[in-house]
């Protein structure tokens, strides 16, 4: 009887439109933000930090951007490592190029960059849909592989073609120990989460997801196809961008083209799928299980393999984790192709009713 | 029907539509006038539905001219022939599935909401204030067609009948001028059909929408439409009010032949 | 001019490579409507095994035929695709019909992870060669026509022969047997085809098997050529311009894309890349690709994606 909606009436339609209409929800969704802000820095270790929780943080909001794209607006794309990237490089060279730049606003501008290109990247799904547009995404992902490994430009021509920042700080806060870049990723997280939140829940979100269900209906009805989908392209590129830089900046401090490879792309598709397209929670449950299941399948099978006097390499290791990885991901499309947070809805769903289920 | 019937809105001219090879439509010429129910009927297949996507701007006829209100219509996509006034439903649903019934129905207010989207990602003042604006509008037309039970359920959860007023209630929220009934009551009961009837007629009454509308149950053709225009194979065999396409021997003909 | 015409020729035949890559994910695409990605760990996986294999059997041959080895290497790798193909059939796709294209593309994703986890496992992770005694001298031609003649590789013209023999193959295949006919049936229409009594689930396998021979045969080509390594499971990469190209349903599309793709990347890097540093030909590919795309979204000989409403 603790999480019920039972007696909580709404009397203004303002209130029936906030974020949370269950009051429980509200309180649980602040407690885990106020944990995440004065708890997780009192118990977790430096190892947490930079191995778990930052990670996870900015992919997060890269997944978050991946989600308004795929998820709400159903346009597919495998470009989104590219988008992070171009967002880590366009903000490296705000940083050394623009005297005075305060970090913020470095980040913000990577950001911004990156939805310009986004707008332009987008461009193919006026004209293609569905699978066509995930390879034409493609074509973006190579191209900025390329771009920033040979267009000497872009790295201020580093000659080992890595490039670095340090020393970061923002308002006067030195952001150098674990514990602060961790808090300084999860400021922006929240942020953005909120204006992800709010635009899903507004008219521009509605225009997405009217796109993603049933385009021809959703243009009889007014919508702009093209404005739609750039937009959410725009949106999107600038979440991904941001994040992006954070990878860089942050996370890495130094880093090559090669850390938004491909890979990342694929990888970040997997979060929204595993974690549920078209959800705001999905896309930190997908962001978490990414983040963690190879650091545990990396413990775990050595330990387990010991446990029956077998001795797993660490190439065997690397395989085991394909295939574990690989069958995961094929189990969970089929179990529940709508991912992560659809689970989480059951439960919440199961909990209201408890203690008497009908 | 006490209702004023005015001038002509909106006036076809010697349309011809070609799919490759299929002729949908040819050189049909009728008109619609201000406030009436006009009614397309034909069998299977004898292209009203194209038509209609020709009213909207989902196909673009090869020949023929179109004038909305007295003045020649440039070639249009169906968003610019929307912020003209003209409203649609579906054959088959094409409501956005993943949406709740509320969400359906604000979406057709999207014409007429104009905050920007950086105020809507802070959630801030006025994109609330339009909002809720928008929701006490979406709430009467979720009153008027007695959907308040449903409007939290995810469109894709509810029975079909349910489905298609929805769907009216969608094209209702654009607060159209023109609206395009493709088969309102198809797969009704004849209590939903009545239903749907009685919502048809009061939009038609209360706001002084124009309605087009296809339906192939000859009884309720009969009963509300104000004059009828009748296709077969693409092309118009008659014209005029019910009476008179009912004694039309071409129409007789074109029925019987196609086994009604 | 001369050169002009060896840098059209080495294009030509590595096209033809790309177009049998492209091949595996046109059948696919036609008979279940999914997008293979894991079409390239296919080839990564074959190739392993027929390198394996070979080693394994000239071993218990005692070195004496490498022909033989090789044959039995082929025939065994056969067989492994089929199984591969099979526990696909009956853990994946059953369970999948019906879901949306995002869902099969990223299962098919997952079963890249697992064919390249399990193939590196079983066959081992390091670099291993292909022998299928492939010459590898160049042969100068036309020396009458240009001056110097055009130096061709014996290698890539053997390749492009065997895959545009495999292409023809597979093309009568499909046209004239009664399986093939089946199995464009089930390409047009899933349901339809069931109830005219053709197995849904077999002509799966079929094709799957089919697209792992296809993988095969690249596996070898490429693996003769480049070894046998984890980068193998990249080309699927470098062809799906070609797919996009050709239209994802149509087989001579497979082709003629790999063929302009083929022809377009090394032009390009001839004569382009110079001037921007080298290295575009991937991107270039899929640029290419996307600017077909644009004048026609299906891809050159793909079925036009009608909207109705
Ligand atoms: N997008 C399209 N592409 C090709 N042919 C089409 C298309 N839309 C309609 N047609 C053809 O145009 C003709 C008229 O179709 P239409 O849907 O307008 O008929 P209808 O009168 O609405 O029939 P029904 O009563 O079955 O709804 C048919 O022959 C149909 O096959
Ligand atoms: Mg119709």
């Amino acid at each position: 009887m603790i999480y019920r909606e039972n007696g909580q009436f709404k009397t203004t339609y303002a209130a029936d439109q906030q974020i949370f209409t269950i009051a429980q929800d509200k309180w649980f969704v602040l407690g885990l933000i106020a944990f995440a802000f004065i708890g997780v820095p009192m118990l977790a270790d430096e190892y947490m930090f930079r191995a778990i929780l930052i990670p996870f943080l900015i992919l997060s909001l890269a997944a978050l951007g991946v989600n308004l794209l795929v998820g709400y607006c159903g346009q597919i794309t495998l470009g989104a490592g590219a988008f992070m990237a171009i967002g880590a490089y366009a903000a490296y060279n705000f940083m050394i190029r623009v005297d005075g730049v305060p970090l913020v606003a470095a980040l913000l501008l990577g950001g911004a960059t990156t939805a310009a290109l986004g707008i332009i990247f987008g461009i193919p799904s006026l004209r293609v849909r569905g699978l066509y547009l995930a390879v034409a995404t493609l074509a973006a992902q190579f191209f900025c592989d390329w771009a920033f490994l040979r267009l000497g430009w872009f790295t201020n021509y580093s000659p080992s073609g890595s490039v670095s920042i340090s020393n970061l700080s923002a308002f006067g806060w030195a952001i150098d120990s674990p514990v602060e870049k961790y808090l300084f990723c999860l400021l922006f997280l929240v942020a953005f989460a909120f204006f992800a939140k709010n635009l899903t829940r507004a008219s521009i979100g509605r225009q997405w997801m009217a796109i993603r269900d049933m385009d021809v209906a959703a243009e009889v009805i007014g919508i702009r196809p093209m404005w739609a989908k750039l937009s959410a392209f725009a949106v999107s590129s600038f979440f991904i961008g941001v994040a992006g830089a954070l990878w860089g900046f942050v996370h890495l401090g130094s880093w090559e083209p090669a850390a938004f490879s491909v890979d990342r792309s694929f990888q970040l598709l997997f979060m929204v799928i595993i974690g549920g397209l078209g959800s705001i929670m999905g896309s930190f449950f997908g962001a978490a299980f990414i983040v963690i299941m190879p650091i545990f399948l990396n413990q775990a099978l050595p330990a387990l393999g010991s446990l029956f006097g077998i001795a797993i390499s660490t190439a065997g290791v690397a395989h085991a984790e394909f295939i574990i990885f690989g069958s995961l991901i094929v189990f969970f499309l089929i179990v529940e192709p709508h991912g992560l947070a659809r689970l989480w809805a059951i439960a919440k769903e199961k909990l209201r009713l408890w203690p008497f289920p009908h | 029907m006490s209702r004023k019937i005015g001038d002509v809105i909106l006036d076809l001219q010697n349309i011809s539509l070609r799919f490759g090879g299929v002729k949908a439509l040819t050189d049909i010429s009728f008109d619609i006038r201000e406030h009436e129910v006009r009614a397309i009927i034909g069998p299977n297949g004898a292209g009203k539905s194209s038509m209609l996507n020709v009213i909207n701007g989902v196909y673009h006829p090869q020949e023929g001219k179109i004038f909305y209100r007295g003045e020649e219509r440039r070639k249009m996509e169906p968003h610019m022939a929307a912020s003209t006034g003209i409203a649609r439903t579906f054959q088959n649903i094409a409501l956005f599935k993943g949406m709740s019934v509320l969400d359906n129905i604000m979406t057709g207010r999207n014409l007429k909401m104009k905050t920007n989207i950086l105020l809507q990602a802070l959630w801030l003042g006025p994109a609330q204030k339009e909002e809720i604006e928008h929701r006490r509008k979406v709430e009467e037309i979720i009153d008027f067609l007695e959907i308040q039970h449903i409007r939290k359920t995810p469109v894709g959860r509810l029975p079909y009948g349910l489905q298609k007023r929805v769907d009216l209630g969608r094209a209702l929220a654009m607060e159209p001028q023109i609206l395009l009934l493709d088969e309102p009551m198809a797969g009704m009961n004849v209590e939903e059909k009545q239903d749907m009837c009685r919502f048809i007629l009061d939009v038609n009454d209360q706001f002084g929408t124009t309605i087009v509308l296809i339906e192939h149950d000859m009884g309720v053709v009969m009963d509300i439409s104000d004059r009828v225009v009748v296709l077969d194979y693409g092309k118009k065999i008659g014209d005029g009010v019910p009476d008179e396409v009912r004694s039309n021997p071409e129409v007789i003909k074109a029925y019987l032949g196609a086994g009604h | 001019m001369g050169f002009f015409v060896e840098t059209l020729i080495g294009g030509l035949m590595a096209g033809m490579l790309y177009s049998l890559v492209a091949l595996g994910f046109v059948l696919i695409f036609k008979a279940s409507g999914v997008f293979n990605f894991a079409q390239g760990a296919m080839v990564l996986f074959a190739a392993l095994a027929m390198a394996r294999f070979s080693e394994w059997a000239n071993i218990a041959l005692g070195g004496d035929s490498l022909f033989l080895a090789n044959l039995i290497a082929f025939l065994g790798a056969g067989v492994v695709m089929f199984i591969v193909a099979w526990i696909i059939e009956r853990l994946v796709l059953r369970n999948l019909v019906n879901q949306e294209g995002a869902t099969l593309l990223m299962a098919t994703l997952g079963i890249a992870y697992v064919l390249e986890g399990v193939g590196q496992t079983i066959f081992g992770g390091q670099i291993y060669t292909i022998d299928v005694g492939m010459p590898k001298d160049p042969v100068i031609m036309f020396e009458s026509l240009f001056e110097g003649g055009i130096m061709i590789n014996k290698e890539d013209f053997i390749a492009a022969l065997i895959a545009a023999v495999l292409v023809g193959v597979l093309t009568l295949f499909f046209q004239k047997t009664p399986t093939g006919r089946a199995l464009r049936a089930v390409a047009d229409d899933h349901q339809a085809a069931q109830s005219i009594g053709i197995p849904l689930n077999r002509t799966w396998v079929i094709v799957w098997c089919v697209a792992g021979i296809v993988a095969l045969v690249a596996g070898i080509i490429w693996g003769s050529k480049l070894g046998v390594q984890f980068s193998l499971a990249t080309v699927a990469l470098r062809a799906l311009p070609v797919v996009i190209l050709g239209g994802l349903t149509s087989v001579p599309g497979a082709i003629i894309g790999g063929l302009i793709i083929g022809v377009g990347e090394k032009l390009s890097e001839v004569y382009l890349g110079p001037y921007v540093g080298g290295g575009i030909e991937i991107w270039f590919a899929y640029a290419l690709a996307l600017v077909f795309l644009l004048f026609r979204p299906q891809g050159l000989f793909g079925e036009k994606i009608i909207n109705r409403v």
